[in-house]
């Protein structure tokens, strides 16, 4: 097909018309704050409570960015033979200069004391000033969201999966002995 | 009213739309541009929109150090960014907005005024690529003046098949002769007329003489602080200058669909501004144009059009008489 000569300037006059007439792509930043994709991995808050200072973070950490100080508490239990020991947490650092986002201590933690919570506004005028104590942790944790709701599109949850295997295990068990009963009974009958 | 009172308000009525107008325009084209790339453009200066951007900028540039390079030569590097401007300034002197003689001074060769003056911003240019002692501006500066030596004949013949056909030179008189059908007749000086203007003012897609990608700035690179933003003002009022002459000379100027007599002013206006928009669309939309396709177009295509344009505008005139 050949084409009248200049309707290619044409189209191009067209199209800068038309994303004119359209809204523009731009995210007014600080004064509308983005959506984030669920499970942005802003930053890592401290659930202390739930932190028995089992130190794994510590040392799975790739960059050694977590610093844990701790002492032991004996606690006396009314009736019990001996004392009881506790772990007490006293320091629970992250300096975020040196922290790499991958989070493999919140993968390992098996006390679910460490979360990715979406709060990324935290740059300091100081490379040192990016160390982050254990209060201001603990503070991020009221900006972790809910577990995001199940994907339907998704595999099936392993417990879900395993609780399946056994029914169907069940099922087949229930089943094959139920054949076993009636050919017991043909080979009675037959005997007969 | 005693003469030099009238004589001092003209004066200033054209300067305070020699200032305020091209501002207008940089405001759209900084807003129209930024949408047309999915944009949002300047949001903060003033509060609403950004609307006083280039009043910040402006505020900017008078703030910055005025940097003379220690091997320009001083005067003439300095005197450059005025003569770059002051045609435009005298280009609206000339330039009716309404009828009964609404305009700072009008000329029986309005037209002819108006094309050599349009011109002589050229001087400005090659003054500040000579005087900057830098390579890229002396190229720049080359660059500009053969671009204008190839679109100034393309510009004049389109202008002078006007004049053939309003037979008068004068600005005011060509607006009174024309007619609605004349759009159809002279479309394609029109054309012409409007793309040799964009040229004449270096505006993309015909921006050679600046080409930032090749160039560094072209002609202004060794330019800084407010005599930069006098080369800037400059470009903005060649868009109003171009935009005006080409309303007055093809749309017919203060002629509108009612109350010509009352309204001129504003009908002439609103063509000015839909002109600068179109300048600013095709900015958005094209890319630079090649060195050697820039003249390919004028000599090619542009001056081989105004030719025949002549021809009919002569031929339509004689069959009319």
């Amino acid at each position: 097909m050949t084409s009248m000569p200049g309707s290619g300037l044409a189209r191009g006059l067209a199209i800068t018309l038309r994303t004119m007439t359209r809204r523009s792509h731009t995210r007014q930043y600080p004064e509308v704050k983005p959506d984030l994709p669920p499970r942005s991995r802003g930053v890592i808050a401290l659930f202390e409570e739930n932190c028995t200072v089992c130190m794994l973070c510590a040392r799975e950490c790739p960059d050694w960015c977590i610093y844990i100080d701790s002492h032991k508490e004996t606690i006396q239990v009314a009736g019990a033979a001996r004392p009881r020991q506790r772990n007490v947490l006293d320091r629970f650092a992250i300096d975020f200069a040196l922290c790499m986002y991958c989070g493999i201590c919140i993968e390992v933690c098996p006390f679910d004391a460490l979360f990715w919570s979406p709060e990324f506004e935290y740059s300091e005028y100081d490379i040192s000033e990016l160390t982050h104590e254990m209060d201001r942790l603990r503070e991020w944790m009221w900006t972790v969201p809910p577990p995001p709701a199940y994907d339907p599109a998704g595999e099936t949850p392993k417990e879900v999966a395993a609780a399946q295997a056994v029914e169907v295990a069940a099922q087949a068990a229930d089943a094959a002995d139920a054949a076993d009963a009636a050919e017991d009974a043909d080979t009675a009958e037959d005997a007969q | 009213m005693p003469a030099w009172i009238e004589v001092a308000l003209r004066v200033l009525a054209v300067l305070v739309a020699f200032l305020t107008l091209p501002l207008l325009v940089g405001q759209m084209e900084h807003k129209a541009m930024a949408h047309m790339q999915s944009r949002l453009g300047p949001m903060y200066a003033g509060g609403f929109h950004g609307w006083a951007q280039l009043v910040a900028d402006g505020v900017k540039f008078v703030q910055k150090e005025d940097v003379t390079p220690a091997a320009a030569d001083r005067a003439v590097f300095k005197l450059a960014p005025a003569v770059g401007l002051l045609p435009y300034l005298l280009v609206l002197v000339a330039i009716p907005i309404g009828p009964h003689g609404l305009v700072a001074q009008p000329f029986d060769i309005g037209l002819f005024f108006a094309l050599a003056i349009v011109g002589l911003g050229v001087i400005g240019m090659l003054m500040a690529a000579w005087a900057s002692a830098n390579k890229y501006s002396l190229l720049g500066g080359l660059r500009g003046a053969a671009q204008l030596l190839g679109y100034e004949l393309p510009f004049v013949l389109a202008g002078a098949s006007v004049a053939m056909a309003a037979g008068t030179l004068s600005l005011s008189g060509i607006v009174e002769a024309w007619r609605p059908w004349w759009l159809l007749w002279q479309a394609p000086a029109m054309v012409v007329f409007f793309v040799a203007g964009l040229a004449e003012i270096r505006r993309p897609p015909f921006d050679m003489p600046t080409a930032e990608s090749e160039l560094v700035f072209g002609y202004l690179t060794e330019y800084t602080g407010l005599r930069f933003a006098l080369f800037l003002l400059a470009e903005y009022a060649g868009i109003i200058v171009v935009s005006a002459l080409t309303t007055v000379l093809f749309l017919g100027g203060w002629k509108g669909p009612f109350f010509d007599d009352q309204l001129g002013w504003l009908w002439t206006l609103l063509k000015v501004f839909a002109l600068s928009f179109v300048v600013i669309w095709v900015r958005a939309t094209y890319p630079r144009l090649r060195e050697d396709q820039l003249q390919r177009l004028a000599w090619l295509v542009l001056v081989p059009i105004t030719l025949g344009q002549l021809v009919l505008t002569g031929v339509v005139r004689v069959a009319i008489a």
